[in-house]
């Protein structure tokens, strides 16, 4: 009986690994949109963190100075974002664009300048990433029938940040509606004024929330480049912050919904992996690469209030006047 | 701290179009001059090589007003759609669109018709397809209320998915390995430029990319400038970005205008599919789009969304390009990439960072300009 159940299992570990770094950033989407900011950074914060993290490591010979120094690194990019749109008002869009640009163009001319070989930082060693973790008890209860299997394969035997990133969801939902700070970030994104004339800094709170989600995105860049993979790559993001906006929107700002759109968005990902070039019965070869447009084909249905209703928070994308 | 120096004076008009976006580059520059110092290398001598880039060989000329008739078309893209308010990030998925278009186009009806039939049939799917994909997000967001940001930005990830998949498929070149067309029949290309100058008996003129499609790109700049300020619809148009609701008062359609507005934003973006796919290719190769639909957004920032600030936009951006393959050559240190780094520089200070120096040059200038009398006779 395991033996049957083992494809889907595996499928299953791969979707985990796939959406993990989809999680962090969609939490750190999550902080960001509902203190009313409009965050496309992402992408830019997932790709500067990942090239931070293994650069550091690689300098370093620490993957835990690494992971530290790409959350710094996230953290002052997030700081830029609120400076341009919070401080200055700028447009929130624009300011994403440029720290997408600039995270691009910086990663590949100082990953160039320094290591040569089209900006890939060296490959790391295992003792230099963070490595898969056997759960207690997993060997014991390998052969039990269809558990063990699901414990000892698809939960067990990942590395430490796909745990950190299953913490973030339960985590970031208690912060925003168990905390007072979580109260206070949602009130800020729907009525600011509100917020305002409570006596609380509008702008404090926004930049507090930027910079979480900074935080997060630091761990969803070290996640790729020194745990999933073994070094940086240029573009190694390839779009994934993106997807975890669109996970955000589509799981209507809410963590544990978001969370259901990353594990179906990455689901996608592992199983168009697992199809390409397979031939189906009935079907025959599915197109594999308009499968990874699903998920932003399902996001502007949505959008679109085809599938339910999007609520956005309601003073997104406007700078606060005071 | 603004509030205990007061609201700054009203920045002079000619300081807002000409001093602002100059001040907006050169601290880009600055900053990419430190980033250039921290690797080794001299600033100076970088620069200095990324701007002469266009004048150090024969045909270095060409090359930048290839690269700048891209960012004329995907800047004005992103202008006409900024008039009316919407911001269309879509530009990259609208070229793509565009290119598939001209590629259907040719590879289904082959050699047969005459240039003179096929040409101007190119140009006008390259603009129907991309007006197409940006006619559905703006559809999105007039009628069903989705917003066009985040819908654009889905749009060029569906499209770059489409373009692979045809690519890889049906489109593809048989006997192949690379996602690539065959290359077009000679009768529905845009011919380079430097053929037709050889042609007309100017035998000095070098090699480049440059094709006809650059004097449809001029064509498109004055056409652009007609439309926003000499017809009707970009009276509209600019009505709905001035105030929507007073638009709406006004007896204007607003979402019959954002419709339009798209679609016109969406052909600017796709005809630069003319340069890159009928014109220096000649068939339809993966990714022929690159990134140009978001530097055009970089491109109307700084040409203050007037055709002419564009075409000294693209013209500074297509020498930057230009510069940025003879870095390539020259350094064995820096990258063409630096390039990328200075547009989003570029967008950050003169996009995101706008109000940063706007209050401050205006007190400056206000210190420096004789005060003129304050006509509304309040106090100044």
């Amino acid at each position: 009986m395991n033996e049957m159940i083992m494809p889907f299992i595996l499928t299953l570990d791969a979707t985990l690994r796939l959406a993990s770094p989809l999680m962090l950033c969609a939490m750190a989407g999550i902080f960001a949109e509902r203190s009313g900011i409009v965050d496309i950074s992402l992408e830019g914060k997932l790709l500067s963190g990942a090239f931070v993290a293994a650069a550091v490591t690689t300098a370093s010979g620490s993957v835990w100075v690494g992971l530290g120094a790409a959350m710094i690194a996230t953290m002052s990019l997030s700081a830029l974002h609120g400076f341009a749109t919070i401080t200055h008002r700028g447009d929130q869009v624009v300011s994403g664009l440029a720290i997408n640009m600039l995270a691009m163009g910086l990663t590949i001319v100082v990953g160039h300048a320094v290591y040569g070989r089209g900006g890939q930082t060296p490959a790391l060693t295992n003792d230099l990433r963070f490595s898969p973790n056997t759960l207690w008890l997993s060997d014991m209860l390998k052969d039990v029938p269809l558990l063990g299997p699901i414990y000892s394969e698809l939960l067990s035997g990942h590395n430490l940040l796909v745990y950190l990133a299953l913490i973030s969801v339960p985590a970031t939902a208690f912060i925003l509606y168990r905390t007072r700070f979580g109260l206070r970030l949602r009130a800020v994104g729907e009525v600011p004024e509100a917020v305002d004339t409570a006596g609380i800094s509008v702008f404090w709170l926004r930049y507090r929330a930027l910079i979480l989600g900074g935080l997060l995105c630091g761990i969803a860049g070290a996640y790729l480049s020194v745990a999933l993979g073994a070094g940086f790559a240029r573009e190694m993001s390839a779009g994934k912050g993106y997807i975890a906006l669109a996970a955000v929107i589509f799981g209507n700002w809410r963590p544990f919904r978001a969370l259901g759109a990353c594990l179906m968005f990455g689901f996608l990902e592992s199983l168009s992996t697992r199809l390409e070039g397979v031939e189906l019965p009935l079907v025959g070869e599915l197109p594999t690469q308009l499968m990874l447009a699903l998920p932003y084909v399902l996001t502007v249905l949505l959008l679109a209030g085809f599938i339910g209703r999007p609520t956005p928070p309601a003073a997104i994308g406007q700078p606060y006047i005071k | 701290m603004f509030k205990s120096l007061g609201t700054p004076p009203p920045l002079p008009r000619w300081a807002e179009v000409l001093l602002l976006p100059l001040i907006n580059i050169a601290v880009a520059f600055l900053a990419c001059a430190v980033v250039i110092w921290a690797l080794g290398e001299n600033p100076r001598e970088v620069l200095w090589t990324l701007f002469q880039g266009p004048f150090l060989y024969p045909g270095n000329l060409g090359y930048t007003l290839y690269y700048a008739t891209n960012f004329i078309f995907t800047g004005l893209a992103v202008a006409v759609a900024f008039h009316a308010k919407l911001f269309n990030i879509g530009g990259e998925g609208q070229v793509t669109l565009g290119g598939l278009g001209v590629g259907l186009l040719v590879m289904s009806l082959g050699p047969t018709l005459p240039a003179i039939l096929m040409v101007p049939m190119v140009i006008l799917v390259s603009a129907a397809f991309g007006a197409l994909w940006a006619l559905i997000p703006g559809y999105l967001q007039a009628y069903r209320g989705s917003h066009i940001v985040i819908t654009t930005i889905m749009f060029n990830f569906i499209a770059s998915a489409i373009m692979v998949s045809l690519l890889s498929g049906p489109m593809m070149q048989p006997g192949q390995m690379s996602p690539q067309t065959p290359p077009f029949p000679s009768n529905a290309v845009l011919h380079k430029t430097h053929d037709v100058l050889h042609w007309l008996g100017f035998d000095q003129v070098a090699n480049s990319p440059m094709n006809l499609s650059f004097f449809v790109a001029l064509l498109a700049l004055v056409g652009t400038w007609m439309l926003i300020w000499r017809t009707r619809l970009g009276y509209e148009i600019r009505g709905i970005g001035n105030n929507p609701d007073a638009a709406h008062y006004a007896g204007i359609r607003v979402p019959r205008i954002v419709l339009l507005t798209m679609a016109i934003s969406g052909a600017l973006a796709g005809m630069m599919a003319l340069n890159e796919v009928a014109g220096a290719q000649q068939r339809v190769i993966l990714n022929f789009s690159g990134q140009y639909g978001f530097v055009g957004i970089a491109v109307a920032l700084i040409g203050r969304n007037h055709p002419v600030g564009i075409l000294l936009a693209s013209l500074l951006f297509g020498a930057l390009y230009q510069g940025g393959t003879e870095i390539d050559f020259n350094y064995q240190s820096i990258t063409r990439e630096m390039v990328t780094l200075i547009q989003g520089l570029i967008i950050l200070f003169s996009g995101a960072l706008y109000y940063m120096f706007d209050p401050w040059l205006a007190r400056i200038l206000a210190l420096i300009l004789p005060r003129k009398a304050n006509p509304e006779g309040g106090p100044s």
